[in-house]
């Protein structure tokens, strides 16, 4: 990126907003219908306990999910996203999750872009077997997103709710 | 204006215990546009969607969400009732309160609510958006591909066949009959393996509905639920096989020796083969691995032998299309290689075999002709120790499953032994007897009784050689002391791990598998041989350890299945697909690039009405379009919409939060 392009950023992260001692992270998940959604759904079935921050959102694919929806995810409600297919080879779509792999680097670009820290947007692989895992998924990434900090403090303020 | 119905399941306790359910329903009560709701102990009961129907009527609801279990659970069920009420089915949504929350905070009640009403929030806002949509009714190609010519795959193909369904049947090796066509005699009632089998693979070559296509493999699997397009390689066989009459002169004057992997490699086979006698197709096929003639250019006996001229080493792999619009997959399971149990001395000690080459030795069609023998000098054994769980049930060697069908074969094995050399004894080291089946328990109880074998709880640490002996050390965990046997012959019950080619193949078919390789079935109990692919199935070991009953049962329910699928000549086909606004649609055609299915075509259309001026745009065919909404995503004028997950749905859920 131009330097001088990049000075004019503002970043949206600056300065930090103080988080207070009750603070907890809002973390929307987009999960996959086949691969990820029935592996969260295992994690359940198999009573495997993960942090109460994510919120779960069905989709059919991950090559469903548009930069659009992990944007307005932050602008709104959320501290970070977790977006989470099939592994590659997998996909009940044939090729699905390859264009959600290759449209989440670019996204990253963008969100770095935009001012938003990269790690709010995180990306990973669960297969409909894999309960053990979504747990620790979730456990990452709700771990990283506490650490960026708070994103909306006061939702109600927010000029796009 | 939109008038929502919450229903809150308590799910006897497996909700309410973890999740406040009144305080959610009171929550949920605040929610604009929530005009009704109410909790129940458990909604998908009779009374439970009396009362969401109920609700429908008398609030003129235009949308539900019932907050219970996973949608991949009860979202049939729920769609049901709401249509019973009048409602369009597809204006219902799901809060996953379950698997989502109650079942993974079980520590945090307070959280585990909360999240409980915001997962209802979200429904609420996406239902809102939610439109009307109808059932797609697509052809239905009333044919059946079965893979895999095991007991599983000829009792699907024949179960499906006397419906007067035509079957494909496709095996990978010359003859069906798979590992069953391998064993002498069976448990639980000692009935010969071949003498049930066989007469079953002669109906499968002679039912008119069943085409038979042995020594092929399935390459691609195109289409959808009903119209399945498939791919099949036929390998070449380089013996023609309608002029050859199967007389075996072939075989007998081929100078090849390969080891033959029917008899576990006891004893060899020619490089022209039948796998076995009983084979069906009897006709023998050329191993282009080992050929003289193939490999060398030298050679050329076989054909010279041919009285009817059937060798042609001219052959090619060929590849066969069929249309078909339902797959049974039966391929079967494999053994596990006991080679890390080193300090058994396995692979150093001929003497010690795995109970497929036991089996193979005790069978009357058998390379030692049914008495087993010591692979080291030939000479029958007396003392005979079988080791159980060798793979099974250990997480640091082998796998974590049980293998299901080792205890019982063993016992059977037993038995034989004591058929076949009547001075001999058998000892058995188990970790536990698990005879779970009609008459198993009773046929574990003969063979102790019976044969006098000398059951041992405990594990073998280790085996050496004492002159031509093996002396196995184990453990008496019962008397609590270590035991010595001396033994002429030990018998590793190996593992069952599923067919090394199952995640290719699962890959290619687009079903999900398991981390051992196993299929995944699309639920364990009431959906099991169903795959969350619309209109796969599967039968036998390919979705896990199964014995003989067990396979046949599987199977049987498969052909039902398939029975069922193909009862109508159109079927209803989800309309969760996506759409075009052409009015909307620039015509870049990145949706086509992106289409999995090539679902979508570039079409010419006026500008305007009567205009002669022609504009592309996105045209999606409904019967194809599977619903994975990747158009929708890369769509930049926002003109293609994926019904049921459409923008305005997921961004409502995403703002709603």
């Amino acid at each position: 990126m131009d330097s001088e392009v990049k000075n004019k950023i503002v970043s949206i992260e600056k300065p930090q907003l103080e988080a207070p001692a009750d603070w907890q992270p809002v973390i929307i998940g987009i999960l996959c219908n086949w691969c990820s959604y029935a592996g969260s759904d295992l994690t359940g079935t198999s009573r495997i306990q993960y942090p109460p921050n994510i919120r779960i959102i069905r989709v059919p694919c991950s090559s469903r999910v548009d930069p659009w929806f992990l944007i307005k995810s932050l602008q709104t409600s959320a501290d970070g996203v977790l977006v989470s297919g099939c592994h590659p080879g997998d996909c009940h779509y044939i090729t699905g999750n390859y264009f959600a792999r290759r449209r989440f680097l670019v996204t990253k670009k963008l969100l770095n872009f935009v001012g938003y820290h990269e790690d709010r947007i995180q990306f990973s692989w669960v297969s409909a077997a894999e309960g053990p895992k979504f747990a620790k998924v979730v456990e990452k990434v709700t771990q990283d997103i506490r650490k960026l900090g708070p994103l909306h403090l006061n939702k109600k303020e927010n000029f796009n709710r | 204006m939109a008038r929502v119905g919450v229903f809150v399941c308590f799910c006897g306790a497996n909700i309410a215990d973890f999740v406040d359910v009144p305080a959610v329903v009171e929550e949920s009560k605040k929610i604009k546009d929530v005009k009704f709701a109410v909790h129940y102990k458990y909604m998908c009961s009779d009374p439970g969607q009396q009362i969401i129907k109920d609700a429908i009527v008398q609030n003129r609801l235009t949308s539900v969400v019932v907050a219970a279990c996973s949608p991949r659970m009860h979202e049939k069920t729920f769609r049901r009732a709401v249509a019973e009420a009048g409602l369009n089915p597809y204006l219902l949504e799901i809060a996953n309160i379950r698997e989502h929350s109650s079942w993974v905070h079980q520590k945090d009640k307070k959280s585990a609510t909360e999240k409980a009403a915001d997962l209802i929030r979200m429904a609420v806002a996406k239902s809102i958006a939610n439109e009307q949509l109808h059932a797609i009714s697509v052809p239905v190609t009333k044919r059946a591909l079965v893979i895999g010519g095991g007991i599983a795959g000829i009792q699907a193909a024949l179960d499906i066949a006397d419906a007067k369904i035509p079957v494909v049947l496709v095996e990978k090796s010359p003859s069906i009959g798979g590992r069953m066509a391998q064993l002498d005699e069976t448990f639980p009632t000692l009935d010969c393996s071949q003498c049930i089998l066989t007469p079953k693979m002669v109906d499968v070559a002679s039912h008119p509905y069943i085409e038979l296509i042995p020594y092929s493999e399935v390459m691609e699997l195109d289409g959808f639920v009903g119209n399945y397009k498939v791919k099949i390689k036929k390998k070449a066989s380089y013996v023609n096989f309608s002029t050859c009459t199967g007389c075996g002169a072939c075989q007998q004057k081929c100078p090849v020796k390969v080891p033959n992997e029917y008899n576990m490699g006891i004893d060899k086979r020619k490089a022209i083969y039948t796998p076995f006698p009983q084979a069906v197709p009897n006709k023998p096929v050329i191993d282009a691995n080992h050929c003289n003639m193939l490999l060398k250019g030298k050679c050329g006996i076989c054909a010279k032998v041919c009285e009817k001229g059937a060798i042609d080493y001219t052959m090619k792999d060929e590849i066969i299309e069929r249309e078909i619009g339902a797959v049974v997959v039966a391929t079967g399971y494999d053994l596990w290689d006991p080679k890390p149990y080193e300090e058994y001395g396995v692979g150093r000690f001929k003497d010690i075999i795995t109970s497929l080459e036991f089996e193979r030795m005790v069978s009357a069609n058998g390379p030692t002709g049914g008495v087993p023998v010591r692979p080291s000098d030939g000479k029958v054994p007396k003392t005979v120790v079988f080791i159980k769980c060798i793979g099974s049930r250990d997480e640091a060697k082998g796998i974590e499953y049980c293998s299901k069908i080792c205890c019982m074969y063993t016992a059977k094995h037993a038995i034989l032994l004591h058929h076949k050399v009547h001075d001999s004894h058998a000892y058995i080291f188990y970790m536990d007897i698990r005879a779970a089946g009609k008459g198993y328990e009773e046929f574990v109880k003969r063979a102790q009784v019976e044969t006098g074998a000398t059951y041992l709880r405990g594990r073998v640490s280790k085996i050496y050689r004492k002159d031509d002996k093996l002396i196995v050390r184990g453990e008496d965990g019962q008397l609590g002391q270590v035991v010595e046997v001396e033994a002429d012959l030990v018998v590793l019950a190996t593992a069952i791990i599923p067919n090394k080619d199952n995640p290719d193949l699962a890959r290619l078919l687009g079903v999900s598998y398991d981390k051992y390789g196993y299929m995944s079935e699309a639920h364990p109990k009431l959906r099991p041989v169903e795959t969350a692919k619309a209109g796969i199935f599967l039968a036998g070991c390919t979705q896990a350890p199964k014995d003989i009953p067990d396979t046949v049962s599987q199977a049987s329910a498969c052909a039902a299945k398939v029975c069922g699928l193909f009862s109508g000549d159109t079927m209803q086909k989800d309309p969760m697909i996506s759409t075009v606004n052409t009015d909307n649609c620039s015509g870049c055609q990145n949706c086509i690039k992106v289409c999995p299915y090539q679902a979508i075509t570039a079409e010419e259309i006026p500008v305007a009405r009567g205009s002669k001026e022609m504009r592309i745009v996105a045209k999606i065919n409904e019967g194809v379009c599977q619903g994975c909404g990747s158009c929708a995503a890369v769509c930049r004028s926002m003109a293609i919409s994926l019904a049921g997950f459409t923008d305005s749905q997921i961004i409502n859920e995403i703002v709603s939060i």
